[in-house]
């Protein structure tokens, strides 16, 4: 690939980064070992909670991918400059981002074996089946756009006319696939919290959100440790985009609850009330949630007063904030929320497994250490041009 | 070249390292002895010795799926009578014994199949009486 | 007037071409049935008629549950998380959330009652499975693939009456007494009730049904007007779970 060597050389701290990252992997290697053999019930899941952590983070990292439409769409449809420098550490968010959600669906397969099925036996019927579409596609998009794109700047000269048109497709493709991921749920009778229209459109706010808050966090790191500046511009034009997007999705949230507690309906209520204050003596999400709606408030107080987004230090507070207030409320509030009570009203908690825990992290540095290496190419590929 | 007799050695060796199991059979005497399998009297209705040793999986995967997914479970043999598809059932009653016939020439052939993660060997009682 | 051979042709035609539209049609709709399935028989729409008023479940009989768990396998996990039943017992007021109310509930606050997966008409499992191995034919039966299934367990999510259960663990193990006419199954995959479609195909009625001293289970074609399912339904009140879903429960209870 382009520029791969450029991830081979590094100074110390590069390769000690490296090294930790793959520790982190071995042991979820091994953790995943033990759960091919004895199966999934090493994890914490169980009969009435039948997805957890791994597609908690799935439906998350989906989000974290679409948003590299954010850079995409300004740079390219409307030619905004600011971004020009950007746009490449975006795309290949997304690239480790869906790299991480087709790892996070293979652990949760009771039969990783028979995961070809999908091909052989093609089910267009099933919304799993235009998810899994819809986000190899995605993948494969995402790397012909920044491959071709940094191989062009390393030999700078304009990429080449074809790869435009392809950029476009990738601009509707990102909304569909977090739209797709929302689809999973929403569509399911029986399943009063994610039974709601509502739900593609909060995805795409939260996405919206807590992607761009990400790379924000990722353009300040790379801008300490390599010669390389994104630009004031860029990081407050995005952070104007975190803070409407936040807004927009704490909206949606506000217009879900009026919507239960409104009408009074006991299912949807149920859920929320295991949510937020426990139901038949059983609150393990109570206190995450609450950390997650006061996440949320803050930031959105940072966010909004001009000043307090100017100011570089706070606006990296505000970006954590939003991230965690999102990766909790749209992963494990959303998916065990929705598990909660069961259909038949039983109150069913889940915690998660150490193996689960240590999978799901080995996911993550999987994730870290393809947008450590890409990072490093595309930066690399910049600084020798300087 | 000084390098040669490096290259040939390492190749030489290399090519000694990927071999060694074969070495080892040579050795051990295996290579040459074909498992020895209980089989039963008389024809089978399904096909030739050699069709069922080069195809049994692939009759047994089309039965399963016709029966499962289609509920087409019966099927005339060579023998014109009809036969329920069946591995336990059908197979079993003949082939009676699974350690020494099937089993026995997985193991030569290194290959497991699934079947028996969850179908059963047939009661002895039933056998007797089929 | 008679149809002139013109006119013919041209119904023919058309209905010809009707025809093979319905099928391009159905081919690429039919997600939930098996492919390739050629001959079908003249349909049966089989379903379960559960009278609570014989049904003595709540006072300890637990017999159409035993008969199934011994007829087909069922693994028995002492850890709830990792249960899979088939016919399980549930309280009234679980079972019926929609049916209660303050002064009724006397009647059935003790009551429990025997629940299984519905094969409903409609049946969102089927929808959701991303490669059919959960799947709708034609007498109604929702059969399970258990080769093919890949263990996603998105029908788990779908189905809104608990009805499925996956095998977190290898069962084998946790099977009391082995019944080698029937597999078991292995760790990954999801499993639920066949409606007994292995005896069905031998004219054998459900092991449930079978097993049920108070003849409380009855089973039947619907498409049978003088069926006795039917009979039952023509003369008795009977309500079945969530039919407001648009599933199209299969499983009637008498009350
Ligand atoms: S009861 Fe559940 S598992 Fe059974 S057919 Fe209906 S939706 Fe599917
Ligand atoms: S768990 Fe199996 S049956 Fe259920 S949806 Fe997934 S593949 Fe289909």
């Amino acid at each position: 690939m382009v520029a791969l060597e450029k991830a081979l050389v590094g100074n110390r701290r590069y390769w000690t980064w490296i090294g930790a990252l793959l520790v982190v992997i071995a042991l979820g290697v091994l953790s995943y070992l033990r759960q091919l053999q004895f199966g999934l019930g090493i994890t914490g899941l169980s009969r009435d909670v039948t997805w957890g952590l791994y597609i908690a983070q799935f439906t998350f990292l989906v989000g974290v991918a679409a948003s590299a439409v954010v850079v995409v769409l300004p740079y390219y449809l409307h030619n905004y400059r600011a971004f020009g420098k950007i746009t490449i550490l975006g795309e290949f968010l997304a690239i480790s981002a869906v790299t991480m959600c087709l790892l996070f669906i293979f652990v949760d397969m009771g039969q990783p074996g028979r995961v070809l099925n999908v091909l052989l036996y093609p089910t267009p019927d099933s919304i799993m089946f235009w998810d899994m579409v819809v986000l190899s596609g995605y993948l494969l998009l995402n790397a012909v756009i920044g491959g071709i794109t940094l191989g062009a700047e390393r030999k700078d000269v304009p990429p080449p006319r074809w790869i435009l048109p392809v950029i476009i497709l990738s601009i509707p493709w990102a909304v569909s696939i977090h739209t797709v991921t929302a689809f999973l749920y929403s569509g399911l009778p029986g399943r009063h919290l994610w039974l709601t229209a509502l739900l593609a459109p909060r995805f795409l706010a939260s996405a919206f959100a807590s992607g761009p808050a990400l790379l924000i966090l990722l353009t300040m790191v790379v801008r300490r440790l390599a010669r390389f500046d994104p630009g004031q511009e860029a990081i407050q034009k995005l952070s104007l985009i975190v803070t409407y997007t936040m807004i927009i999705n704490v909206f949606f949230v506000l217009m879900e609850v009026f919507t239960v507690f409104y009408s009074q309906i006991p299912e949807p209520m149920s859920h929320f009330q295991f949510l937020f204050v426990g139901l038949d003596g059983h609150a393990p999400l109570v206190p995450w949630m609450w950390a997650s709606m006061a996440l949320a408030v803050i930031s959105l107080v940072l966010l909004i007063t001009p000043r307090y987004r100017a100011n570089e230090r706070l606006l990296a507070v505000a970006c954590v904030m939003v991230f965690a207030s999102l990766w909790i409320d749209k992963g494990m509030g959303l998916i065990v929320g929705g598990f909660v009570p069961s259909p038949l009203g039983h109150v069913t908690p889940y915690v998660p497994t150490l193996p689960e825990v240590s999978i799901t992290l080995a996911i993550w540095a999987v994730g870290v250490l393809m947008l450590t290496v890409l990072y490093k190419m595309a930066l690399a590929v910049r600084e020798e041009l300087a | 070249m000084s390098d040669r007799g490096l290259i040939v050695g390492g190749l030489v060796l290399f090519l000694a390292l990927v071999t060694l199991p074969l070495w080892f059979n040579v050795a051990a005497g295996t290579t040459s002895k074909l498992p020895e399998l209980t089989l039963p009297e008389g024809k089978d209705p399904f096909g030739t010795a050699e069709y069922m040793r080069a195809s049994h999986m692939d009759l047994l995967m089309t039965w399963r799926d016709e029966v499962v997914r289609n509920q087409e479970r019966t099927v005339v043999g060579l023998d014109g009578k009809t036969y329920a598809k069946s591995l336990t059932g059908t197979c079993l009653a003949c082939h009676v014994n699974r350690a020494t016939f099937c089993d026995r020439c997985h193991d030569y052939a290194a290959v497991k199949p699934t079947c028996w993660e969850c179908h059963l060997e047939p009661r002895p009682v039933q056998r007797a009486a089929q | 007037m008679s149809m002139d051979r013109r006119r013919f042709l041209e119904v023919a035609g058309l209905s010809a071409l009707v025809v093979a539209g319905k099928r391009g049609f159905d081919a690429l709709t039919d997600g939930g049935r098996a492919e390739g399935a050629t001959e079908r028989r003249p349909a049966a729409r089989w379903a379960m008629v559960i009278d609570l008023r014989k049904c003595v479940n709540d006072r300890g009989c637990t017999d159409c549950i035993a008969a199934c768990d011994r007829a087909h396998n069922v693994p028995h996990f002492d850890e709830r998380a990792h249960e899979v039943k088939w016919i399980w017992r549930e309280p009234f007021e679980k079972a019926f959330a929609d049916h209660g109310s303050p002064y009724t509930e006397d009647a059935f606050k003790s009551k429990s009652l025997p629940v299984l997966c519905n094969h409903c008409d409609n049946p969102p499992c089927v929808r959701v499975c991303p490669v059919k191995a959960t799947w709708k034919r034609d007498d109604g039966i929702v059969m399970m693939d258990y080769h093919r299934c890949i263990g996603c367990r998105y029908c788990m999510a779908a189905c809104p009456y608990g009805a499925r259960s996956f095998n977190w663990l290898d069962p084998r193990p946790r099977v009391k007494e082995l019944n080698p006419d029937f597999p078991t199954r292995t760790k990954g995959v999801v499993e639920m009730c066949n409606f007994c479609e292995e005896r069905l195909a031998k004219g054998r009625a459900p092991a449930c049904v079978e097993a049920c001293g108070e003849q409380a289970l009855v089973f039947g074609n619907l498409h049978d007007p003088g069926s006795e399912v039917r009979r039952l339904l023509r003369t008795r009140h009977a309500i079945r779970r969530k039919p407001e879903l648009g599933t199209g429960p299969n499983v009637y209870y008498l009350v």
